[in-house]
């Protein structure tokens, strides 16, 4: 197949109608509960009735937001930030969906509370973007047929990245191990490899990012 | 949605400990045992005590004596990458690699996978079982596949990590401290048998964090592994589990430390086998009789009884391996 536009809208970019709404809601409970500063040298024990000011780097965009300490960072993303990409599925550190890079490290955004994601680079699915263009492994996914349902898909994309970022040239085993914490409940697997095998192969010759 | 708590994040253990005095405070290390407990709500807490923004509890780096220090929060991925374990570690470069998925080693911690709670599906479900409060084990006439064939008593988990049997086949040991004290505990005495106290999983007490793990020089001659067999290739819990960590005069073993997971409800140091195979140089006949010892004594339930022949010929094949 050959590489196309992809008619996605770039990450943070304008008012989605879902954005606007989480941060009017945002908003509203601070005024109503109250705002907590973490910026002080002695570190506080945040209220869990109140609201706390974090600031999170996402895709290279700082946020500044208010959260409730037990907020993860996938429910930030996708429901107070609209940053849907990163999919919302076991939420409970099983299935994959959720995968973010966390200073170049694959983790699971179900399992990370939001304040802890506090002064970390935060890479989802949508800051793999060249542009307007497919990443090299986005890219490699579509080539490959990769997927299926998709659901699973940018999870594992993310993961492949974060994979390839730490040994660009997996081998077919490394590459099972290494994306072990990502299902699909299609069975795309063997495409999966293969993609992720083409990526690497790509990044290799120097065609990466 | 998390029930609600308050979280604090201090930068130095002096105030992370200051904040245990508070009512029903928990750890948070990579939070992926702590934040799934919540979510399930096996307990619930006041306040989360984070150690991630604490410097002097990460790193690995080696010791005055020639052994290794892993701080608290160094992850499992860390210390599997990192050379100096892959090298002179066996046993703990083998299991912090087989360790859950990608992405949960790079977020756990090893303090936090020692002190992690038990994944028995009772446990983790809505069963108000002994180890909750409740009065009975109901794995013990239940669904017992997962469960233990040694060291059950009253409850019938099995010690979910796989690097608590490799620390303690290398005789590391923690330090723990807490707002007044400091002290070392063996990881092959951290863990509280079901006999002791089926309601508590390590001998520390509310107020006291690990704040690192030591593992003694490795001595010459040292042979180490770590194997765990799933349900499947990746990412599950050990059905069986076996740590060696062997030293060998020429052919001979010399000494040997052999502890086993998914086999009881703390990691399980396999006496016998040890004995069998002191002072011999793993012959077929030894191995034949350690694989025996691996199970001596073992009380399987009804419905995992396959362990004894699986502990058997993992048993049989790890030592096999480490001989040549």
């Amino acid at each position: 197949m050959a590489k196309k536009k992809q008619h996605t809208p770039k990450p943070g970019s304008g008012v989605t109608r879902r954005g606007f709404l989480g941060s009017v809601g945002a908003g509203a409970a601070a005024v109503a509960t109250g705002v907590t500063s973490r910026s002080e040298a002695v570190p506080e024990i945040t209220d869990p009735e109140e609201m706390v000011q974090t600031a999170l780097k996402i895709n290279g965009r700082l946020h500044r937001l208010l959260v409730e300490p037990r907020w993860t960072l996938l429910f930030v993303l996708r429901e107070r930030l609209g940053i849907t990409g990163t999919k919302a599925a076991c939420e409970r550190g099983e299935c994959g969906s959720c995968t973010v890079l966390i200073d170049d490290r694959p983790r699971y955004a179900c399992l990370t509370l939001a304040l802890e994601a506090e002064g970390s680079e935060i890479t989802t699915i949508e800051g793999l973007l060249e542009g307007e263009e497919l990443g090299e492994v986005q890219q490699a996914f579509v080539e490959h047929d990769a997927f299926q349902c998709g659901y699973c898909t940018p999870g594992q994309i993310v993961a492949a990245e974060g994979l390839l970022r730490t040994n660009p040239a997996p081998t077919e085993n490394e590459i099972l191990h290494g994306m072990s914490g990502n299902l699909c409940r299609c069975g795309a697997y063997q495409h999966i490899v293969n993609a992720v095998t083409h990526a690497g192969e790509n990044r290799k010759d120097g065609g990466g990012s | 949605m998390l029930p609600k708590f308050s979280h604090v994040r201090p930068d130095s253990l002096r105030k992370a400990l200051s904040f245990l005095d508070e009512n029903e405070a928990r750890i948070h290390g990579g939070g992926t045992d702590l934040i799934g407990c919540l979510r399930d709500r096996i307990f619930t807490t006041e306040t989360v005590v984070s150690l991630s923004a604490i410097n002097e509890l990460r790193g690995i780096e080696p010791t005055a004596d020639g052994g290794l220090r892993l701080g608290a929060t160094a992850t499992i991925a860390e210390i599997a990458e990192n050379p100096t374990v892959v090298a002179g570690y066996g046993a703990l470069a083998d299991a912090a690699g087989v360790v859950a998925s990608p992405q949960l080693r790079n977020q756990g911690t090893i303090a936090g996978n020692l002190c992690q709670k038990p994944r028995c599906w009772y446990y983790r479900g809505d069963f108000n079982c002994l180890r909750k409060g409740g009065e009975i084990c109901y794995a013990y006439e239940g669904e017992n596949q997962q469960h233990c064939i040694f060291g059950g008593d009253t409850c019938f988990i099995v010690h979910p990590s796989d690097t608590a049997p490799a620390l303690a086949a290398h005789g590391a040991v923690c330090r723990v401290s807490s707002p007044s004290a400091s002290r070392s505990v063996a990881v092959e005495a951290l863990h509280v048998p079901p006999s002791v106290d089926p309601r508590r999983e390590t001998v520390l007490e509310d107020d006291e964090i690990i704040t690192e793990i030591l593992i003694p020089k490795p001595p010459a001659g040292l042979r180490a592994s770590y194997r765990k067999v799933r349900d499947r290739a990746s990412w599950d819990f050990a059905l069986a589990g076996v740590a060696l960590a062997l030293v060998f005069d020429g052919d001979t073993v010399a000494s040997a430390r052999v502890f086993l997971s998914g086999a009881a409800p703390v990691p399980w140091r396999a006496v016998g086998v040890e004995k069998a195979i002191i002072g011999t140089e793993l012959d077929n006949a030894t191995i034949d009789a350690a694989a025996l010892a691996t199970v001596d004594g073992a009380e399987p339930l009804a419905k995992n009884g396959y362990k004894i022949e699986l502990f058997k010929g993992l048993m049989t094949e790890q030592l096999e391996a480490i001989r040549s």
